[in-house]
C-alpha cells in the first residue's frame, strides 16, 4: 500500500515539476517531414541531421526570442500516403506552428491540400516548380528550382556552340522534373534534342542506352540523376568510348559521386549550389559566410560533407527563424513574414520571397562546375 | 555507329547482365529444389557480399582475396542463421507463410545493414583493371570476364555435385520427396540447412562480382534478386543451364528493349515476354512437364 | 438446417456489433490525427477484405493486388480531373473496366499455381506500375497527379476526415456484409474446396477455373474502388503507393490479420496502418521492427491476429486463474 501512494506521490510531483518548466518557456514548435529511409532517403536523412543540427545551435545560442525551438521529425519514407498521415499528425497531435519538407516533389504535392487547408506555413525542400506555380498561399520551398539548373546547362551548350544533345534521365520523380525541363526549354536556346532515354533508379548497366546515344548523332550528353546511377552512366561511356562532352545535373553535387564515378568522372560538367566550391568563392560572395558556416559545422556533427540537399533544410529553418524573429510564432504572422523576406543569403542561394514569388531565387543560384584531377573547379 | 554495331553491343551488354541474374537465379533454385521454398531474402545475400567485402577492404584495410573470402563466409554464416532461427522452427508451415517468413527474413536484414553501414552507395576497385576490351564491334570490361568466369564454374561445381556426390543425391531426393527421403535415411534437416549454405554462399559470391561493376548499397538486393527469381523462373528452376539461358534471355531482352524500343518500358517488356512464356510454358522454357500431386 | 441458421445469428450478431463499433469510434479520437488514420484503416480494409477472398477464401497467391488499387486511383482521377466526370460514375465505369481487366488476364494467370502464380501476378503488378510512372502525359509520372476533386453528394462535399471516415467506412461495411454472405454461400463453399484440393474440387463438380477467375474478378473490381475512394480523399496519387512493396504490405495485413476471416482482414489492415505511428519512437528503426514482426507473427501466431489474440487471452485467462487460487 505504502509503495503505491509513494509511486502516485512521485508521478504526481514529477509530472507538476514537467508542467512548470513547460510554463517557463514553451518551446516554439517546429514539425519536420523527411523521407529519411527508402529511396529518397540521399535527401531525407541529410536534410533531418542539417534541421536538427541547426536548431540545437540555435536553442545552445538562447533561441528565438528568448524561447527554445523544438523539432519534431517524422519519415515519410517518400511515399504519399505516409507523409500525409505524419503531417495530419504534426498538425492535429503535435500542434506545430509551422512544417519543413518534405523532402520529394511528390510527399509535397500530397500534403498540400492537408497544409493549406488547416493554414499552417510550410517550407517544402524539395525542387519540383509546380510546388510553387502557381504560387499557393501557404507553402514555400528553398529548394532551387529544376528549371534554373537546366538554364545553367543549356547556356553553356549555346557558348560552346553545340545543338544537338542526348538527354539520359532516371524515371524517379528527379528524373522526370528534370527530363520536363529539359524538353521545354530547348526550344528557346535553339538545341534539338536527338535522343530522349530513361534508365530506373536501381538499374545496374546504362551501356544500351549510350550505345543508342552513341549512334544518335548527339554533340553532348545530359545525364539527370542522383547517386548511384550518374556513376554507372559515366563508367559505361568510359568503356564504350564515348568521347562527347558529358553534363550531369545538380542531384551529383557531392565529393560521393567522384568517389564512386572514379577516373570516369573526369571532364564531367554539372549545375550545382555554391556548397561544393563554398572556399573557391571570392569573399564579396553574400553567400559565403552561410555556406563557410554550414559545412564546418556538418562535419563536425556528422563526421561527412555537408550537401546542398542538407542546405534546403539549413536554409527552411534559418528563414522560419527571422520570421519568427519579425512576427511571432503564430502560423499566420510567420507566413507573412515569410513572404517579405528579401536578399536573404543562404546554402541555396539569395532568397527573395514575395506574393508572387514563393520560391525566391533566380538563375544565380547555380554556378557551373567541372570535375578536374578527383575535385570541383569553377567554370567562369 | 550504325545499327549492326549497335545490335552486337546490346547482345554483349545482354549477356553480361544477363550472367548477373543468372548466377542469382542458381541461389532460387537450390533451394527451392531442396525445400520448395521460394527464398525471397536471396537478393539480400547478394547485398551483403557487396556489403561486407567493402567493410573488410575499407574499414578493416584487408587485402582483396581475404575480404572477399571472409565476406562468402559472412554471409553464408547469416544464411545459415536465418535457416536455424526462422525457417526450421516452421515445421508444418504452409507455402504462403514460408514466403511472408523469407520476405519478413529479407525486410530484416536489409534493416540492419542499413542502420550498421548507412545508406550511401560504396564502390570497389575492379579485379583487374579498367581496360575495355574490344570484341568485333562491341565493348566489355574484364570484370564482365570474371562475371563469365564464376558463373561458368559455379554452375559446373552444382552440375557435378548434384550428379555426382551422395550428399548433391540426397538433396535431390529431399526435393523429390522429403518424406520418403527421411525414410531412407536421409538427414533432411541438414540438407535444408545445407542448400541455404550454398545458396547464400552463391549469392555473396554474386554480389562480390558485380560489385566493381554496379557499385553496392544496403538496398541494391531488391531489384537483382527480383531479376534473378526470373531468370529461375524462365529456366524452370533448374540449378544449371536453364536459369543460364533464363538470366541470358532476361539481360538480352531488357538491353535490346532499352536500345531499339524504349529504354522507360525495357523492365516492362522483360516482364511481358515473361507472362507469355509462363502463359504458354507454364513449367518454364526449359523444364518439363510435371503432373500434379493431390 | 438449424445448425446453419444459428450460424447465420452468430454471424448477423458479429456484424452489427462491429458495425457499432466502427460508427462510434471517432468519439474516441476527438478529432485528432487518428482519425485520419482511420481513414486509411478503412480503404486498407477494403483492400485486405479483397484480397482476402482470393488469398484466404480460393487460396491463390497475389504479388500484384497493389495494381487494381492502382489503376482504380489513377483512373478516377483522370476521369474526374482532367476530363471533369462525374466523380461516382468515373468510380462505377473504372470498378468495372478493372474487373473485366482481372477477368481476362484472370484465365492464362489463374492456370498457373504456386510460385508461377506468384511470379505472374508479381510481374503483372510490375508491369503496371512502370506504366503509371512513364506515361508522363496521362498520370503525370513520378512526382504524381494532383487536383483530384472530393466526392460529393446532394451538395454534401467528402472534404474532412470526418465526413470521409463515414464514407469510406460505410462503403467497407457494405462490403464486409457481401462478402460474410459470399464466403457462407455454396460459392464460398467452392472456394473453400479449391483451396483444400483443386483436384477434389473438380471431382466434386466445382467449375474451378471460372469460379477462381470470378472471384480473381471480384477482387480486383473491390480494390478498384477502394482506389478511387483513396485519390478522392488524398486529391493526390503518386506511383510510389502502388507499387511491389504496398502489394507485399497487403499480403501481410491478410496473413497477419488470418487467412479466410473476413474481421481477421479488418485487424491486419489496422495494425499495419497504426504500426508506422507506433514505430515512430523507434524512428530509423523501423524497418528493423517491422521485418521482425513479420516473422515472429508468422511463427507464433500462424493462424492470424483473429485466431492468435483470442488464444492468447485465454492462455493469460487461465494463467492468472491459477496464480490467484494459489495466491489464496
Amino acid at each position: 500500500m505504502l509503495k503505491k501512494s509513494s509511486f502516485i506521490l512521485t508521478f504526481v510531483v514529477s509530472l507538476a515539476i514537467l508542467a512548470g518548466s513547460a510554463l517557463a518557456a514553451p518551446p516554439i514548435k517546429i514539425g519536420g517531414l523527411f523521407a529519411v529511409t527508402g529511396p529518397a532517403s540521399f535527401l531525407g536523412e541529410p536534410e533531418r541531421n542539417t534541421a536538427q543540427m541547426v536548431v540545437n545551435e540555435i536553442n545552445a545560442a538562447g533561441g528565438v526570442k528568448g524561447r527554445k525551438l523544438e523539432l519534431i521529425a517524422y519519415d515519410t519514407q517518400g511515399d504519399a500516403t505516409k507523409a500525409v498521415q505524419a503531417a495530419n499528425r504534426l498538425i492535429k497531435e503535435d500542434k506545430v506552428v509551422a512544417i519543413i519538407g518534405p523532402s520529394t516533389t511528390g510527399d509535397t504535392m500530397a500534403v498540400i491540400p492537408v497544409v493549406e487547408k488547416a493554414k499552417i506555413p510550410m517550407i517544402s525542400c524539395a525542387a519540383g516548380s509546380k510546388i510553387t506555380e502557381p504560387v499557393k498561399k501557404w507553402i514555400f520551398k528553398t529548394a532551387q528550382n529544376d528549371g534554373l539548373a537546366v538554364a545553367r546547362i543549356y547556356g553553356d551548350l549555346k557558348r560552346k556552340n553545340i545543338s544537338k544533345v542526348a538527354i539520359l534521365t532516371v524515371s524517379d520523380g528527379f528524373g522526370s522534373s528534370g527530363r520536363e525541363q529539359l524538353k521545354a526549354q530547348a526550344r528557346a536556346y535553339g538545341i534539338q534534342i536527338v535522343s530522349d532515354d530513361t534508365y530506373g533508379p536501381k538499374d545496374t548497366d546504362m551501356t544500351a542506352q549510350l550505345t543508342k546515344i552513341k549512334g544518335s548523332g548527339a554533340q553532348a550528353v545530359i545525364c539527370w540523376g542522383t547517386n548511384p546511377g550518374p556513376a554507372v552512366v559515366s563508367r559505361n561511356a568510359k568503356q564504350l568510348g564515348l568521347k562527347l562532352p558529358l553534363y550531369m545535373s545538380h542531384g551529383v553535387s557531392s565529393k560521393k559521386f567522384i568517389g564512386l564515378a572514379g577516373d570516369a568522372a573526369e571532364g564531367i560538367l554539372l549545375p550545382s549550389g555554391r556548397v561544393i566550391v563554398a572556399d573557391l568563392l571570392s569573399n564579396s560572395d553574400r553567400q559565403k559566410k552561410s555556406l563557410l558556416a554550414f559545412v564546418k559545422d556538418y562535419q563536425k556533427h556528422y563526421k561527412a560533407e555537408g550537401d546542398h540537399f542538407g542546405g534546403h533544410a539549413w536554409d527552411a529553418i534559418m528563414l522560419l527563424k527571422g520570421a519568427i524573429e519579425r512576427g511571432g510564432d503564430n502560423p499566420a504572422a510567420i507566413r507573412d513574414q515569410l513572404e517579405r523576406t528579401r536578399g536573404f543569403a543562404g546554402i541555396g542561394g539569395v532568397f527573395s520571397y514575395s506574393p508572387s514569388d514563393h520560391a525566391g531565387l533566380t538563375k544565380d543560384a547555380f554556378v557551373l562546375v567541372e570535375i578536374r584531377k578527383q575535385d570541383f573547379a569553377l567554370v567562369k | 555507329m550504325h545499327i549492326g554495331q549497335q545490335i552486337a553491343q546490346y547482345l554483349l551488354s545482354g549477356l553480361s547482365t544477363g550472367a548477373i541474374y543468372a548466377l542469382i537465379g542458381v541461389g532460387f533454385a537450390i533451394i527451392h529444389n531442396a525445400t520448395g521454398i521460394i527464398n525471397f531474402a536471396q537478393g539480400e545475400f547478394v547485398m551483403l557480399g557487396g556489403m561486407f567485402t567493402v567493410f573488410f577492404l575499407t574499414v578493416l584495410n584487408l587485402p582483396l582475396l581475404v575480404s572477399v573470402i571472409l565476406a562468402i563466409a559472412a554471409a553464408t554464416i547469416v544464411g545459415v542463421a536465418f535457416e536455424r532461427l526462422a525457417i526450421r522452427p516452421m515445421k508444418n508451415a504452409s507455402p504462403i507463410s514460408l514466403v511472408i517468413i523469407t520476405i519478413g527474413g529479407s525486410i530484416l536484414i536489409r534493416g540492419i545493414a542499413m542502420l550498421v553501414w548507412g545508406k550511401d552507395t560504396h564502390a570497389i576497385e575492379t579485379f583487374s583493371g579498367n581496360e575495355p576490351i574490344q570484341l568485333g564491334e562491341a565493348t566489355i570490361l574484364p570484370q564482365h570476364l570474371w562475371i563469365f568466369a564464376v558463373t561458368t564454374v559455379v554452375i559446373i561445381c552444382s552440375k557435378l555435385y548434384f550428379n555426382y556426390t551422395i550428399s548433391g543425391k540426397a538433396m535431390r531426393a529431399c526435393a523429390y520427396n522429403s518424406r520418403a527421403a527421411g525414410l531412407v535415411g536421409i538427414d533432411v534437416r541438414r540438407m535444408v540447412l545445407f542448400s541455404f549454405a550454398i545458396s547464400s554462399a552463391m549469392g555473396s559470391m554474386a554480389g562480390i562480382i558485380i560489385a566493381p561493376l554496379t557499385m553496392t548499397s544496403y538496398d541494391v538486393g531488391v531489384m537483382l534478386g527480383l531479376k534473378g527469381f526470373c531468370a529461375a523462373i524462365i529456366g524452370g528452376m533448374s540449378s544449371g543451364l536453364g536459369t543460364v539461358f533464363g538470366g541470358v534471355i532476361l539481360g538480352i531482352l531488357e538491353s535490346l528493349g532499352a536500345g531499339i524500343f524504349s529504354s522507360g518500358y525495357k523492365d516492362a517488356i522483360a516482364f511481358i515476354i515473361l507472362l507469355i512464356i509462363l502463359f504458354i510454358r507454364p513449367q518454364g522454357l526449359f523444364a518439363k512437364g510435371d503432373t500434379e500431386r493431390v | 438446417m438449424t445448425k446453419s441458421r444459428s450460424f447465420l445469428k452468430h454471424e448477423m450478431v458479429k456484424f452489427i456489433l462491429f458495425t457499432i463499433l466502427i460508427l462510434f469510434l471517432p468519439l474516441a479520437f476527438k478529432g485528432g490525427y487518428l482519425l485520419n488514420v482511420f481513414v486509411f484503416v478503412g480503404i486498407h480494409t477494403l483492400l485486405a477484405v479483397a484480397l482476402n477472398l482470393l488469398l484466404g477464401y480460393a487460396g491463390q497467391i497475389s504479388l500484384g493486388h497493389a495494381a487494381f488499387f492502382g489503376l482504380g486511383a489513377y483512373a478516377s482521377g483522370i476521369l474526374t480531373a482532367t476530363h471533369g466526370q462525374n466523380p461516382w460514375l468515373a468510380m462505377a465505369v473504372v470498378a468495372a473496366a478493372v474487373g473485366t481487366l482481372a477477368f481476362i488476364i484472370g484465365f492464362p494467370i489463374l492456370k498457373l499455381k504456386g510460385h508461377y502464380l506468384a511470379m505472374a501476378t508479381l510481374g503483372f503488378g510490375i508491369i503496371v506500375y512502370i506504366a503509371f510512372n512513364e506515361a508522363v502525359e496521362l498520370t503525370g509520372g513520378p512526382s504524381g497527379f494532383s487536383g483530384i476533386p472530393n466526392l460529393s453528394l446532394g451538395g454534401v462535399s467528402f472534404d474532412t476526415d470526418f465526413k470521409n471516415y463515414y464514407l469510406i467506412w460505410g462503403m467497407t461495411l457494405v462490403t464486409i456484409l457481401l462478402s460474410l454472405n459470399l464466403v457462407n454461400s455454396r460459392i464460398g463453399r467452392g472456394l473453400r474446396a479449391i483451396h483444400d484440393s483443386e483436384v477434389a474440387a473438380r471431382v466434386m463438380g466445382v467449375n474451378v477455373r471460372f469460379l477462381k477467375v470470378q472471384i480473381f474478378a471480384l477482387s480486383a473490381v473491390i480494390s478498384s474502388i477502394a482506389g478511387s475512394l483513396y485519390a478522392h480523399t488524398m486529391t493526390f496519387v503518386s506511383p510510389t503507393s502502388f507499387g511491389f512493396n504496398f502489394s507485399v504490405e497487403l499480403v501481410t495485413m491478410v496473413i497477419i490479420g488470418g487467412l479466410g476471416s473476413i474481421y481477421g482482414s479488418f485487424l491486419g489492415a489496422a495494425l499495419l496502418t497504426l504500426l508506422p505511428e507506433i514505430l515512430r519512437a523507434f524512428q530509423d528503426y523501423d524497418i528493423v521492427v517491422y521485418g521482425l514482426l513479420l516473422i515472429f507473427m508468422t511463427m507464433f501466431m500462424p493462424g492470424g491476429l483473429v485466431r492468435g489474440i483470442p488464444a492468447l487471452v485465454g492462455r493469460i485467462v487461465m494463467r492468472s486463474g491459477a496464480g490467484s487460487k494459489a495466491d489464496a
